[in-house]
């Protein structure tokens, strides 16, 4: 049986920079994700705020798993990247 | 035993690893992130070297050069420091490292209006991140907090999306520059209330208003979003008490960045340095690297 691939949503404004920052680190270890940016995109936006229950981005969904803001370590657990 | 341990990596703490690495220094860097308060601002003008940069390709920039030197990065929180006879320990949320010497350059955070509803509703329409956040309240209305130049920022990035834009200011007058000032009173989807002070968020899961009082009258202005945008203040919880600090709870340093403890330096916007600018910060933060350098030496004889 193979690896099972994540599914990684990342919730962004273009202007944000801790947006870059969590895309720039999940580039940086090879996965994968779709960019949805709130700002143009308003079915992304309330798609966001439902998931989350708040405003502020980034927001990602590793396999349904919720994580608010960069946090490098909640991103590593979802990932298991060591 | 590290010679030397810098807690930070905005642009003082990053120029300070860069000094120490090319001093040969044993050391280490332990931050959340790298880029600092640098990472948010949206343009700069003002670094030498470069015309334009956004604040994101700036971080990307001093990460870049940190890993040509192949500085040891830690990405912990430092909960707290220690004295140990001449030398300290510092505490993170991951473990605990010792060193002769420490440099502070943990920069600044956002300050708190400290009313009550601002906590519940942080990220829920409280925001202290225009750059980040104002696109989420496109067709909104909103609030900004502050008549300094970053509340003025804000209330220009804001102007051109939200519906309208409340911005309020303690004091009689706004206190940014005039060229801002100027674009903001030219616009009539924003209202200026002045001598207004703000004494409770309201909503029940998001941001439904915000209650002001002006020259002895309450009024309930109806908002989504609020940025509150009032100033900085220094990153500096984990020193409990062992350094000096001025009013402004700031790390006093003298010229050569050494603070009341000898063997710690401090640089950046964490220190009573009073220009709070990205390159002031960097310089300061060579300076320190630089000292603690010759301190370590001294100690070494």
């Amino acid at each position: 049986m193979g690896e099972t691939k994540s599914i990684v949503k990342v919730y962004t404004t273009p202007t944000c920079p801790y947006c870059t920052m969590a895309k720039n680190f999940l580039r940086e270890n090879g996965v994968e994700f779709i960019e949805k940016n709130v700002a143009n995109d308003r079915a992304a936006a309330v798609e966001m705020v439902e998931k989350s229950g708040q405003m502020g981005v980034p927001v990602l969904d590793i396999n349904g798993e919720i994580i608010v803001g960069f946090n490098r370590d909640a991103i590593k657990k979802a990932l298991n990247i060591r | 035993m590290y010679e030397l341990i810098i807690i930070g990596a905005g642009p003082a703490g990053i120029t300070a690893s860069i000094y120490a690495a090319r001093k040969r220094m044993n050391f280490i860097t332990i931050a959340k992130d790298i880029g600092g308060q640098a990472a948010l601002s949206s343009d700069i003008e003002n670094y030498t070297g470069y015309q334009y940069i956004t604040g994101a390709e700036l971080s990307k920039k001093f990460e870049e050069h940190a890993r040509e030197f192949n500085i040891v990065l830690k990405f912990e929180e430092v909960l707290k420091i220690e004295k140990l006879n001449g030398d300290f320990r510092v505490i993170t949320n991951n473990g605990s490292y010792d060193s002769r010497s420490l440099i502070i350059a943990s920069g600044a955070k956002p300050r708190t209006l400290n009313v009550p509803g601002e906590k519940e509703f942080k990220n829920r329409g409280v925001t202290y991140c225009a750059t980040c956040d104002a696109p989420l309240f496109s067709d909104k209305d909103v609030a900004v907090v502050g008549g300094g130049n970053s509340g003025l920022d804000a209330t220009l990035q804001l102007m051109r999306i939200a519906k309208k834009v409340y911005l309020i200011e303690a004091a009689p007058v706004l206190k940014g520059d005039a060229a801002m000032r100027e674009k903001i009173e030219g616009s009539d989807r924003v209202t200026i209330l002045t001598s207004t002070k703000v004494l409770e968020i309201l909503g029940e899961k998001f941001v439904a208003g915000m209650l002001v009082e002006r020259e002895g009258k309450r009024k309930v202005l109806d908002v989504q979003g609020i940025f509150i945008e009032i100033g900085y203040t220094p990153n500096l919880d984990f020193a409990n008490g062992l350094l000096k600090v001025n009013d402004r709870k700031e790390i006093i340093i003298d010229e050569h960045c050494r603070t009341n403890v000898e063997g710690i330096f401090a640089a950046g916007d964490v220190t009573n340095v009073p220009q709070k600018q990205i390159i002031v910060a960097a310089g300061e933060g060579a300076k320190a690297a630089l000292s603690a350098h010759e301190y370590v030496q001294k100690l070494k004889k």
